[in-house]
């Protein structure tokens, strides 16, 4: 069978999960459809909301952005999981206690102020629809390339099948499809990184394979460190910004997180304030579980990607260059017409631009792992 | 009244040694004394590039099971505890 054939089987068989999952659990009543009844145990609410945190950015983009970067990504891991401590510890726990479904609620009650419940009603819309459209030209991608149709065309069949979706199931439907999601994204995204670790460092936990040896006794980061000197970068493990720039955007970072509408609801649907607490414990770990893997990715990726297209002729380039090229997400031009590939930070003589979103999908066949 | 004030200020206490730890793993290790830390060496890691990548994250878990569990027992002992 055609690897066409198998991508429709899989695909095939997750959504008929989720869908069943969602006629499985669908809504009674109105505390079911808002917050799933808030029966659902700390584990389970710790998933879902693991799995609403690994939305595309963190899932794709997040560990290409760091393997460009190198320390200076570190404003995403630590903005984004620092925000995360202050929402459980200053706004979960509190919100869960007063009773109320939504945040506007909350504002309107606790400040005895309809002016101030509508302000935070468009708050919280103006934060939704920004974050969605972000989401659903994912989505759109995904169904495009699945169903080979425009993306415009993607992002509507998209949005109808999410619809029909959330208005059945409501929260309690989301919930325990956000459960099956975590299991299958996280499944997706540690595989490659194991076998990429064990070939470079011999350790099968990438956490600590990216700052072991390599087979020739060097550290894998002091390797990197010194092919990026060579080609010109500033080194990865020390990167090229300020600190009160590292300082202000990792700060900006964590206080946007602690806001994010979707997860402050995920400590409605959950028994007790206390549950409520532990649950947001869970959910730091299946989030830690991505974000301190994505780090050890990028200096793996970032390590076999110079070392396989830096002056290598074009010619000789393996078969993943050529097809990223036909996307255009890769873009090599040969400006000295040596015939070879120049990658190297000065932009006059620098010869291949690479989209950081790639990587993380590109990641297993730059390792050269036995896949398609 | 007085029960009430005496578990708030508590409350508060827990949050201000939380957040301190929570600000000096992250902008402190990771940002403000990264260049310092970065002379010692934690294997293959530089200290500070490890606390940024790796060791906040760590600590971040650390800290909200810590909270959960002093908070736990505080609800406990006011009998502020959801049956």
């Amino acid at each position: 069978m055609s690897v066409q054939i198998w991508t429709y089987i899989i695909v095939g068989i997750t959504f008929a999960l989720y869908i069943g999952i969602a006629i499985w659990s669908r809504a009674g009543s109105t505390g079911e459809f808002y917050v799933a009844g808030g029966g659902v145990h700390p584990i389970a609410n710790g998933m879902a909301t693991a799995a609403d945190w690994m939305s595309a950015a963190s899932f794709i983009s997040m560990a290409g952005i760091i393997s460009f970067a190198g320390y200076d990504g570190s404003v995403y891991l630590l903005g984004w999981t620092g925000g995360y401590v202050l929402l459980a510890l200053l706004l979960a726990p509190y919100l869960r206690k007063f009773g109320k479904f939504t945040v506007p609620d909350f504002v309107g009650d606790r400040y005895y102020s309809q002016t101030a419940r509508t302000v935070a009603v468009f708050c919280a819309l103006f934060v939704s629809f920004t974050y969605v459209a972000g989401q659903m030209r994912g989505v759109g991608v995904v169904f495009s390339r699945f169903l080979e149709v425009p993306v415009n065309y993607g992002v509507v069949i998209g949005m109808f099948i999410v619809f029909f979706y959330a208005v059945m199931g409501g929260m309690k439907g989301i919930t325990y499809t956000q459960v099956a999601q975590y299991c299958i994204l996280i499944f997706a995204f540690m595989v490659p990184a194991i076998f990429i670790s064990i070939l470079l460092t011999d350790h099968a936990i990438p956490q600590l394979g990216f700052g072991a040896r390599l087979a020739d006794g060097t550290y894998l980061l002091d390797k990197l460190d010194g092919l990026h000197e060579e080609l010109g970068f500033a080194r990865y493990t020390e990167g090229a910004r300020g600190m009160w720039d590292m300082f202000c955007i990792t700060g900006a970072l964590m206080a946007g997180t602690a806001g994010l509408p979707h997860v402050i609801v995920r400590f409605f649907t959950v028994p007790r304030v206390r549950d409520a607490r532990l649950s947001a414990g869970y959910a730091l770990i299946f989030i830690a579980i991505l974000y301190t893997t994505a780090p050890a990715i990028a200096v793996f990726a970032r390590t076999n990607l110079i070392e396989t297209v830096s002056e290598t002729p074009y010619s000789k380039l393996p078969a993943w260059f050529g097809k990223w090229e036909k996307t255009g997400l890769i873009i090599f031009e040969d400006k000295n017409g040596d015939g070879k590939v120049q990658y190297v930070a000065n932009k006059d003589l620098n010869e291949l631009t690479i989209d950081h979103d790639i990587i993380v999908l590109a990641n297993p066949e730059i390792a050269k792992l036995p896949i398609g | 009244m007085e029960h009430l004030k005496k578990y708030w200020k508590r409350n508060l206490l827990y949050l201000f040694v939380l957040l301190l730890i929570w600000f000096s793993i992250s902008f402190g290790c990771g940002i403000l004394f990264v260049n310092e830390l970065n002379a010692i060496k934690l294997g293959g890691f530089k200290l500070g590039f490890w606390f940024a990548q790796q060791g906040a994250i760590y600590g971040f878990i650390v800290i909200i099971f810590i909270y959960t569990f002093l908070m736990n027992r505080l609800d406990k002992k006011f009998d502020l505890d959801e049956k």
